[in-house]
């Protein structure tokens, strides 16, 4: 327990740690103390000079953003001084600012307008010519308009700190001092537009939604990003049943302010014109052509229920982005509803051994949080910033905030080894070699969660278990899978457990009767081996898989329902739907559906229903109610007991930051920024991975992607 | 051959640091030899550190880069011991309006403030030094590399110094063009590789300083008193001077008088004196009208303030500074709009822009005056110059919004008659 | 890769020596300025190889760029006449000697003259405050500068080459 010491801010008597910020003190006491760069978690700039407060027995106005409360300290606040002070430096700000309010993206929820309407004058005193400088655009996502600048530091701060990327720096001096971007003209980045997110005022601004509505024409949708794993909460602005925009306004959740460019920007692919809208049946002719979904609901009951009945074979894919309820309802429809144990998904990280491993240990699984707090971060095969940037970042952030020791074992640069205390490379397959290498160093540490990824499998995983088994010392683990409920996937149970077909098995197989793809696109690298299988697929576009459907129905995106999903940590969260895209269901919808239409009980498709059966019958899924609704992010447990070895391959998409499956094909966005994907290693040349999209801006060829 | 200075010296000066000025060659070491050069350094070699140390405080010299802070008390902040090297950062970013002493001083003798900074490393036990140069001194750059040279060829820098077994190392440093950086923590970050941005204190230079190791940062002219303080004595040196304010001073004088140049006289010299004997007084038999006492950030004082003697402590008393020693003599025909605006100017171009105050501050300050000079005055100008200096005033970041508004305030208060003729001139020709 | 003349790459290569083991960076500053009296300006070649000598990124010397006065990204005259304007030197005639610079030369603040000869700049104090009006040409201080005196100066800067 840190020493407590007594201070007085503006007459209350307020106890407090020594040492804590005053600002920070103030503000648990419900005092605010204003300050546009002062920023939690960033670096101390003591430049605005908005959080000057009157200290007795000091003589000048002291900076309540860099100064500890001490014993006896007394502080006012709301003085005259202090008012004065306030009102004198909104008066300096707006000198040059350009009071473009009425058009300004920022316009009501800007912070300089709040401060000026709380602190400033009625009126202004000056009348000489303001500087200007014309806007410029830094990239697809990232404007800038330089005299509503303020120089508050925080967008610089939070590339170079919390991003890791150092893209942005300053130029010039004085008045015409000026935030500038890494390639003298425009940025290579990461795009994330955290810059734009944290920029107080409207000078960054985002290309996708700049001049497009006021603020608060648009509702605010919490929901969870449906790309990667990492589980990130973003809040979709909404306007006429359009996803205007993406952050995280409250930075709630388990990402805080972070958010990639998926996050932020790909929201897109959900109004893209290629969206189907209408189930399409394959005609006599071989051409799609649309039907009524009750005709569909009907076409797909009499082929399941005729194949059913004289024991035909199914294979049924699932998917890495559908809901918890989603994945249930589809395995509880396979098993149940059509009697076959041939259900899988793309597997991208082998949870299963990693259970298995696990088996008996309490308290092995990390979360997100976790990252952030642990003495120490092993990183093994894996390019976290490119495929799990939360992870990346609350390492980074464990890094400046608490000196935590990061350690590196990758096949090439990341960008961890900035803040690695070791970086070991290694050759593909030599990453257990290299955790060994790292022994007695990791030994010394006092705990350590180790996170990798799909070059850990099988045996190897459990001697790297075993590894950290050995190290007498706490350690926790985050086996990485793609995409945001590849977990999901699996704990549901889209596995091909007691003696199921694995994909690969399914698409080899000549006698397959039906294949039911939903939202998944096993056959994008690979043929169906099957000439008389009934496809039906589920999906958002046309997929490769699609393509060779009898059958496709139009899906809704995660953006587009309610439920649940589970990131690369086992935690469960909430999503909300934001919009509705006319003539899609639902994949819950549509099981429900033809379950019904095949006169089977398999419970109500409601999604509360559903998660509710899902709390009683999922092992380690019994997670707290009330955490789940209001938002936040519940740790599922691991399986306790063994789990069998499953059939069928298990790989990593490698997307990068700028690319995410399929989805990625229809953002314009991802696809606008994609020929600049260099300038992730800060310091270091950009490498480019064999991952990485081609300079003329080409996908790179997958394996089987969802 | 005798060197030419830049001024004819005066024989009211007390010369000590200025002693081997206009000496043939005073700049090699041979002639500094010649002339008591290194007998402090072998004197302070047989003393303790906590001697030395404490001989500056005895000798009362304050730091004449501007602040004036006690050099004694300055040098014992720098912890005795440190896991980190330590090092001595010598402040040559001479930039202060007004001010043109360093340059005499690495110009004329360089050697003594080697000898100087080499005390303070055995002070201090600090064994490289760097010297930071204000870009626009190439030549003295220049002329430091060569003296640095020829001090390392003969022993007195590098390895073993003089047999002492005493390491120091010393290396020029260039600036390129920016009045922040004399601010010591913004040289600092340009030392560093960095824009000249101050930092946050504390952690104070003496704690983290350069390269975020215990750090030791003196002007030219306090390191280059040091040799006379160790030679003769902390007391004798300020017995020169008055109380607390010991020892002699380079001052420069310039603007309206008859010998401009750069004296040096005790502290607690009488300024009106000092303009009439040293300085030759005022050509044209005009009359006194102000004076900048220690450089443009120092509050200007009008004719009838300037009966006092030139110490710290009695300018601080009247509402000034002695600042950097840049005297700044101004005769009754001087626009002091025109005084105010070259000012504001010249800090609104040196604002480093960290702090809004300071950068929005500075240049809205100049677009007043700027517009009030071409006639575009009006009477509530002259209020709202004040008001908005004191809105800077001790709420800038650094002290550079202090040095922008402290001359600007005094100016407008001591002399908004000027401000009132200008207005009334605008009138009349609008009238016209 | 840029070099530069052998004279400067030793120069460099005791500069990059001179800071503490791991510090390259400090050499931004002094680096960028003698390179520039040899490229003629910051480009953005020069400031590429100053981010590879010093271990930097380049945003961080651009950054430096901007804020150093004495660097220019675009090249000045092979004469850079730096007339100081400041209190010490306006007092004494100081701005009355820049204007009769700007008639003289052609040319006003920060700009080149046509044959690239001579380029001007009104500069802040140079630290010639006793000897005023002062102009830096180049590196070279000139005191007590009178208009005619100036105008000698110029004239016999143009009749050398």
């Amino acid at each position: 327990m840190a020493e407590l010491v007594n201070l007085t801010i503006n007459g209350q008597a307020i106890q407090a740690e020594k040492g804590t910020l005053l600002i920070e003190v103030a503000r648990q006491n419900g005092i605010e103390i204003p300050a546009f760069c002062y920023y939690p978690g960033l670096t101390l700039q003591a430049a605005c000079r908005m959080c000057l407060v009157e200290v007795e027995k000091t003589p000048k106005l002291q900076v309540g953003c860099t100064l500890p409360v001490a014993d006896g300290m007394v502080v006012h606040t709301e003085s005259d001084t202090v008012r004065q002070s306030r009102k004198g430096m909104i008066e300096f700000l707006l000198t040059n600012h350009p009071l473009d309010c009425p058009v300004c993206d920022k316009g009501g929820e800007c912070e300089l307008q709040d401060m000026t309407f709380r602190y400033g004058a009625g009126e202004s005193r000056f009348t000489e010519r303001k500087v200007h400088v014309d806007e410029q655009q830094w990239s697809p996502v990232v404007y800038f308009d330089a005299p509503r600048c303020i120089l508050c530091y925080r967008c610089v701060r939070v590339c170079n700190e919390g991003i890791g990327v150092g893209a942005l720096g300053v130029s010039n001096r004085g008045v015409i001092s000026e935030i500038v971007p890494n390639r003298h003209d425009y940025l290579e980045c990461d795009e994330c537009g955290a810059c734009i997110d944290i920029c107080p005022v409207g000078a960054l601004t985002s290309g996708s939604y700049r001049y497009q509505t006021r603020p608060w024409e648009m509702t605010h949708v919490g929901t969870i990003c449906t790309h990667c794993g990492d589980g990130c909460r973003t809040t979709l602005g909404v306007r006429d049943d359009k996803i205007m925009r993406g952050n995280n306004r409250d930075s709630s959740g388990i990402n805080g302010d972070f958010l990639c460019i998926k996050g932020r920007y790909a929201f897109d692919f959900v109004e893209h014109p290629e969206r189907l809208q209408s189930p399409m049946l394959r005609n006599a002719a071989g051409e799609f052509e649309p039907i009524s979904w009750s005709t569909a609901f009907a076409t797909i009951a009499e082929t399941f229920t005729a194949v059913k009945a004289r024991r035909g074979k199914f294979g049924v894919v699932g998917s890495n982005h559908t809901t918890n309820e989603e994945n249930y309802f589809l395995q509880k429809f396979a098993r149940q509803g059509l009697g076959t144990k041939n259900i899988d998904h793309h597997r991208t990280g082998d949870l299963a051994t990693f259970f298995d491993a696990l088996s008996g240990k309490n308290a092995a699984l990390a979360t997100a949080g976790d990252l952030y707090t642990a003495k120490a971060v092993l990183v093994v095969g894996a390019d976290l910033a490119q495929q799990h940037p939360l992870l990346s970042y609350q390492a980074r952030a464990n890094f400046r905030h608490h000196n935590a020791h990061i350690y590196a074992v990758t096949t090439g640069p990341v960008r961890e080894d900035n803040q690695a205390i070791a970086s070991v490379r290694v050759a593909a397959g030599g990453e257990l070699a290299g955790v060994e290498s790292l022994r007695d160093k990791l030994k010394a540490e006092g705990d350590l969660v180790i996170v990798f990824g799909d070059s850990i499998q099988g045996d190897g995983l459990r001697k790297l278990v075993a590894f950290g088994d050995s190290l007498g010392i706490p350690v926790k683990y985050v086996c990485l899978v793609d995409y945001s409920n590849s977990r999901g996937a699996f704990d549901m149970g889209l596995i091909p457990r007691d003696g199921g077909m694995s994909i690969e098995q399914m698409l080899a197989a000549k006698d397959l009767d039906v294949l039911w793809v939903v939202g998944a696109n096993p056959l994008k690298n690979a043929a169906l081996g099957s000439t008389n299988a009934f496809v039906i697929v589920q999906d958002l576009f046309m997929t490769e898989t699609a393509n060779h459907a009898h059958l496709v129905l139009p899906a809704a995106s995660v953006y587009e329902k309610n439920g649940t999903v589970t990131n690369v940590c086992g935690e469960v969260q909430k999503l909300k739907q934001a919009v509705k895209v006319m003539g899609t269901k639902t994949d819950l919808e549509i099981m429900g559906s033809i379950a019904k239409e095949m006169n089977l009980n398999l419970g109500i498709w409601l999604p509360d229903k559903v998660f509710a059966e899902i709390r009683k019958t999922v092992h380690g899924y019994d997670v707290s109610l009330p955490v789940v609704d209001t938002g936040g992010a519940a740790p599922t447990m691991p399986l306790n007991g063994r789990v069998p070895a499953l059939p069928g391959a298990i790989q990593s998409a490698g997307d990068t930051l700028f690319t995410s499956g399929s989805m990625s094909r229809y953002s314009k966005i991802l696809n606008a920024v994609i020929e600049s994907p260099g300038g992730l290693y800060g310091g270091k040349e950009p490498e480019v991975s064999a991952q990485s999209p081609t300079a003329s801006g080409q996908m790179p060829g997958g394996t089987v992607q969802s | 051959m005798a060197k030419k200075l830049y001024n004819d010296p005066s024989p009211l000066e007390t010369r000590i640091l200025s002693a081997r000025f206009g000496l043939e060659n005073s700049e090699s070491l041979t002639t500094y030899l010649a002339h008591d050069g290194f007998k402090a350094f072998r004197k302070a070699r047989e003393m303790k550190p906590e001697q030395i140390i404490e001989e500056v405080k005895t000798s009362a010299l304050r730091g004449r880069g501007g602040a004036g802070f006690p050099t004694g008390l300055k040098w014992s902040f720098v912890p005795r011991s440190s896991p980190k090297p330590k090092y001595i950062v010598i402040n040559a970013d001479e930039s202060e309006p007004g001010t043109c002493k360093d340059r005499l001083l690495m110009e004329y003798d360089p050697h003594q403030m080697i000898e100087g900074i080499l005390i303070a490393g055995l002070a201090l036990d600090a064994h490289k030094g760097y010297l930071y140069i204000r870009g626009e001194y190439r030549y003295l750059i220049d002329h430091m590399d060569r003296a640095i040279a020829e001090a390392y060829a003969q022993g007195y820098l590098g390895k073993n110094i003089l047999g002492t077994g005493f390491d120091f190392d010393l290396y020029t440093h260039s600036g390129a063009g920016a009045y922040e950086c004399g601010e010591e923590t913004a040289l600092l970050d340009s030392l560093e590789g960095k824009r000249g941005i101050p930092r946050m204190k504390p952690p104070f230079p003496a704690v983290a300083g350069a390269w975020a190791s215990p750090t030791l940062l003196n002007n030219v002219e306090t390191f280059s008193a040091i040799p006379a303080i160790i030679r003769d004595g902390g007391a004798a040196f300020a017995a020169l001077g008055t109380p607390k304010n010991g020892g002699t001073r380079l001052l420069c004088v310039s603007g309206h008088v008859n010998k401009p140049g750069v004296y040096e006289v005790p502290l607690g010299y009488p300024m009106l004196k000092f303009i009439e004997e040293i300085a030759g007084g005022i050509p044209g038999g005009k009359k006194l009208k102000a004076v900048i006492p220690g450089g443009s950030s120092c509050p200007i004082l009008k004719a009838d303030e300037c009966d006092i003697p030139m110490d710290y402590d009695s300018l601080a008393k009247i509402g000034s500074m002695l600042g950097s020693g840049g005297m700044v003599v101004m005769d009754e025909t001087t626009d002091m709009v025109k005084v105010a605006l070259r000012i504001m100017r010249f800090y609104a171009h040196e604002s480093c822009g960290w702090c809004i105050p300071c950068r929005e501050g500075t240049t809205w300050l100049r677009k007043i005056l700027q517009r009030f000079d071409e006639g575009g005055g009006r009477h509530e100008d002259v209020a709202l110059l004040g008001e908005l200096s004191k809105n800077m005033l001790g709420r800038t970041f650094c002290a550079l919004g202090d040095a922008a508004a402290m001359p600007t305030i005094s100016i407008v208060d001591k002399f908004a008659d000027d401000f009132e003729k200008r207005l009334a001139r605008d009138r009349q020709m609008v009238a016209v | 890769m840029m070099t530069f003349s052998p004279q400067l790459e030793q120069k460099f290569a005791k500069m990059l020596t001179s800071y503490p083991e791991g510090k390259k960076r400090s050499a931004v500053v002094p680096m960028l300025i003698y390179a520039q009296d040899e490229v003629g300006s910051i480009t953005s070649e020069l400031i590429d190889e100053v981010a590879r000598r010093c271990e930097v990124t380049p945003l961080q010397v651009d950054e430096v760029v901007g804020y150093y006065s004495m660097l220019h990204r675009n090249p000045m005259g092979k004469y850079h006449v730096q007339v100081c304007t400041n209190i010490s030197c306006l007092l004494v005639g100081g701005m009355e000697l820049y204007e009769h610079a700007c008639k003289k030369l052609g040319i006003g603040h920060k700009q080149v003259a046509a044959d690239g000869q001579f380029s001007l700049e009104e500069v802040e104090c140079m630290g010639a405050c006793s000897w005023a009006p002062a102009v830096e040409i180049n590196y070279d201080f000139h005191h007590h500068v009178t208009p005619e005196k100036l105008d000698q100066l110029i004239d016999g800067l143009r009749k050398a080459q």
